[in-house]
């Protein structure tokens, strides 16, 4: 591939990146969230179309209109979230798509060879499932297996594979490790992506490093090392190592110091679903923003919902001023006060359907009615006054929040809080998909709910973001805080450290 | 709906008479008030089928309370809008807090209410004859004010009280949350399990309403067909009316007006002599024309002609 470009609309996603991989080589790719890695490797899935570059398969150029022309070419791609069909078995799966016939009006499935090829393709890869077995039945690594193997029976020469280890164990990883190492044997060329950079360590040729959509570097087999590939993912943030934001103002600073006084948000040993061998225990003060930096898989949105009551939490308890909260639900956290700002804003922030003003009163409608019956008047001053305290741009409070554009429905679900003085209030990712102009207003209002007294937690893969607004960082690694930077001791190397393994 | 009636009435002038009128109104009252509580569940994003089982079932309860028991009628009627609240209630929990679906929870409501109707019967019609001591249940419910039939009546007090609730209560707005995305609803604090249990509720005791007013007035209840496929008349009415059966979408005034609708349908078809075997067949055909229609031109054809 060379020269791929690619813009979103309001983003360019790609700048002319180059990645080359000969046959038998296996090419780590690695960079930071949102550095352009999955958007590269949906070019050359078919998925995407670039905007510019070309994509050249043995020296000839190819053009990719939709994923059935990258597969004839041999280039297969296995995503994180494996694309299979828990209800079938190996060999239906094997074939989806492409399932051999015996001819005839009815086209039967020819379920002997789908089966026969199918425990061909899995002995190669020295995987002992019989081709019958639902894919449901088998373990995700298993599953993994069954996705190569679909991948070889399609005479796949190019495997890409999009953080496969990451919901393997240990022993699984070295297992499919080893079925990489002979397949690469065999002449495949692999394009392994992880933000496992002990992995890339033991197993790339080369390593190529992306940020902010454009290559950083390529490392040589001699070459690679966590350190290299740390500095090379984060390498612009030392350049431009922001501005520290000012304090409000001298007194008013995290309360921390204060002797005596109880933390106002207190997470004691809480373990999620996601990781429910860990436990997460963490501390934010009123006044304070306090950050949260990992990769994504790292349980960070896990431990958001799980103190907010609408993820699961299996253990552990929420002390809010020094008190144990009982929170088995949304509606029991914000009565308490803390309140969620989630990451699937269309999803779980607005409804899109409603109006702005039917959604910022949402959460505290009944403070604006009588006997159930809801005081119009009322209600539309207060969203009024929520909608222009935050300048949310809508062509009126009764527009439909789906017409906004995002970083205006992320006020929005912002402003539903801000009418109920939450005393702990959690971001996730609060300025993804957000314009510049917005952003910056997100940034100053996540500040102004600090100053006012509320502990501020932000959930941010957004370097940038975490190093200057935050007070202190804590950083996730698989669940497991792995540090806790103080202000000055936050720079994007320091936290990208944590971050990977 | 205006322009339907006046179809109706220029191809027969009898629509226009005082009986006929009479009797379209009392069928209007009945259908509407259970289509109105299925079409709160209907904004749920759910469904409810069992309403015409539940109607057989009280109907049959109701006649026994009265004539076989000597029930004093307040006491059988309190009982008989309690209990549809009540098979409202087991629907509601066993959706919310086992997560079954609606469709089947309330569809084996349908097999169960109807099945326990005949049993309880003996599968023979009840009625309520020449009773007396419940002259005044009668008339409330069969009766008719200045000439307005007391079902229409009833239906309207029913119609304000759930336009407020709906449109202008906290309960509505939680209501419409939860159809239009529940995730939402429920990170907003929204109680999305219980305001979706209490729709079922409503729609239950609104069935049991609907069933004390066809009881008294068709005098006869064979537990076998009353109330059959009234389920579907409520769906087709929300629908009509247009509410989403994808949830979070209907005005009560629609629902109201569907139910309408159908009802003058119905009885076009009688006026205009299509043969009465046709009329189910009119209906469906109307109603797929007014939804391909409405994919057609959008949703701005429907709101203004409803």
């Amino acid at each position: 591939m060379s020269a791929i470009s690619k813009r979103f609309p309001g983003v360019v996603a790609l700048d002319r990146v180059d990645l080359e991989v000969a046959a038998g080589e296996i090419v780590g790719l690695v960079g930071e969230n949102g550095a352009g890695k999955s958007t590269l490797m949906k070019i050359l899935a078919g998925v995407h179309r670039a905007d510019g570059g070309v994509v050249a398969i043995d020296g000839e150029p190819a053009v990719f209109r939709e994923p059935a022309d990258a597969a004839r070419l041999g280039i297969a791609v296995i995503h994180q979230e494996l694309e299979l069909v828990d209800t079938l078995d190996a060999a239906g799966n094997v074939f989806l798509g492409r399932e051999p016939h015996r001819g005839g009006p009815l086209r039967l499935l020819d379920r002997r060879r789908m089966e026969a090829d199918t425990g061909r393709q899995l002995a190669r890869i020295g995987a002992q499932i019989p081709p019958r077995t639902i894919l449901r039945r088998l373990s995700t690594a298993q599953q993994q297996l069954v996705a190569i193997a679909r991948a070889l029976s399609m005479n796949a020469r190019l495997l890409v594979l999009d953080e496969p280890t990451a919901r393997l164990g240990a022993s699984d990883a070295a297992r499919l490790h080893a079925v990489l190492r002979d397949l690469q044997a065999t002449g495949a060329a692999i394009v392994y992506i992880s933000h496992r950079l002990r992995e890339i360590e033991a197993l790339a040729d080369r390593a190529a490093v992306l940020r902010d959509g454009r290559n950083a570097g390529v490392l040589p087999r001699g070459e690679i090392t966590r350190d290299r590939l740390v500095q090379l993912m984060v390498g612009r943030a030392i350049a431009s190592n922001p501005e520290p934001r000012p304090r409000a103002s001298a007194g008013v600073g995290p309360e921390a110091t204060r002797p005596g006084a109880a933390p106002r948000l207190q997470v004691d040993r809480v373990r999620t679903g996601r990781y429910p061998a860990i436990e997460v225990s963490l501390t934010a003060h009123a006044g304070e923003v306090l950050g949260i930096a990992g990769l994504i898989g790292a349980g960070r949105s896990e431990l958001a919902e799980a103190i907010c009551g609408v993820g699961s939490r299996q253990a552990g308890r929420i002390l809010l001023d020094g008190e144990a909260l009982a929170i088995h639900s949304a509606r029991d956290a914000i009565r308490a006060g803390i309140c969620l700002v989630p990451e699937d804003r269309r999803r779980r922030g607005v409804i899109g359907a409603m109006s702005v003003r039917e959604n910022l009163t949402l959460p505290a409608l009944g403070t604006y009615a009588r006997f159930g019956v809801v005081k119009r008047a009322a209600e539309a001053r207060a969203a009024d006054e929520i909608a222009r305290a935050l300048t949310v741009k809508a062509s009126s409070i009764d527009a439909a929040v789906a017409t906004l554009s995002g970083g205006n429905q992320q006020k929005v679900v912002l402003g539903k809080w801000l009418a109920l003085g939450p005393r702990a209030i959690i971001f996730d990712e609060p300025t993804q998909g957000v314009d510049v102009g917005a952003k910056a207003e997100i940034h100053r209002l996540v500040r102004r709910l600090a100053d006012d007294g509320a502990a501020v937690v932000m959930i941010s893969s957004d370097m940038d973001e975490i190093v200057a607004e935050s007070d202190r960082v804590a950083v996730m690694h698989h669940g497991r805080i792995t540090g806790i930077l103080a202000r000055a001791a936050c720079t994007p190397e320091s936290i990208m450290r944590l971050a990977v393994a | 709906m205006l322009a339907l009636c006046a179809i109706v009435a220029v191809a027969s002038p009898q629509f226009l008479s005082v009986v006929n009128l009479q009797n379209v109104g009392r069928l209007v009252g009945t259908y509407g008030i259970f289509s109105i509580g299925v079409g709160f569940v209907i904004i749920t994003g759910g469904i409810d089928l069992s309403v015409g089982s539940i109607c057989a079932l009280l109907g049959v309860l109701l006649s026994m309370m009265l004539v076989d028991w000597n029930w004093p009628p307040a006491v059988a009627l309190a009982a008989v809008v309690a209990l549809g609240g009540a098979f409202g209630a087991v629907h509601g929990l066993l959706i919310t807090r086992l997560g079954l679906q609606p469709f089947i929870v309330t569809l084996c409501g349908l097999l169960l209410y109807r099945g326990a109707a005949r049993y309880i019967a003996d599968d023979s019609t009840k009625g309520f004859g020449t009773g007396t001591g419940f002259e005044w249940a009668r008339a409330l419910a069969s009766g008719s004010v200045a000439g307005v039939p007391m079902p229409f009546v009833m239906m309207c007090i029913v119609a304000a009280i759930a336009w407020v609730l709906l449109h202008r209560s906290v309960y509505g707005r939680h209501l419409f949350a939860v159809g239009h995305n529940p995730e939402a609803a429920r990170y907003s604090g929204v109680g999305t399990r219980t305001v979706v249990a209490w729709a079922y509720v409503l729609s239950g005791a609104l069935a049991a309403v609907s069933a004390v007013v066809l009881a008294f007035y068709t005098n006869s209840i064979s537990p076998a067909s009353h109330g059959n496929f009234y389920e579907l008349y409520a769906i087709a009415a929300a629908v009509v009316g247009g509410c989403s059966l994808r949830g979070g979408e209907g005005t009560v005034l629609g629902i109201v007006l569907g139910a309408a609708l159908l009802q003058v349908l119905r009885n076009l078809v009688n006026l205009l002599d299509i043969p009465g075997s046709l009329d189910f067949a009119v209906m469906g055909a109307v109603i797929l024309i007014g939804a391909v229609a409405d994919q057609l031109f959008g949703r701005r054809m429907r709101r203004a002609g409803a």
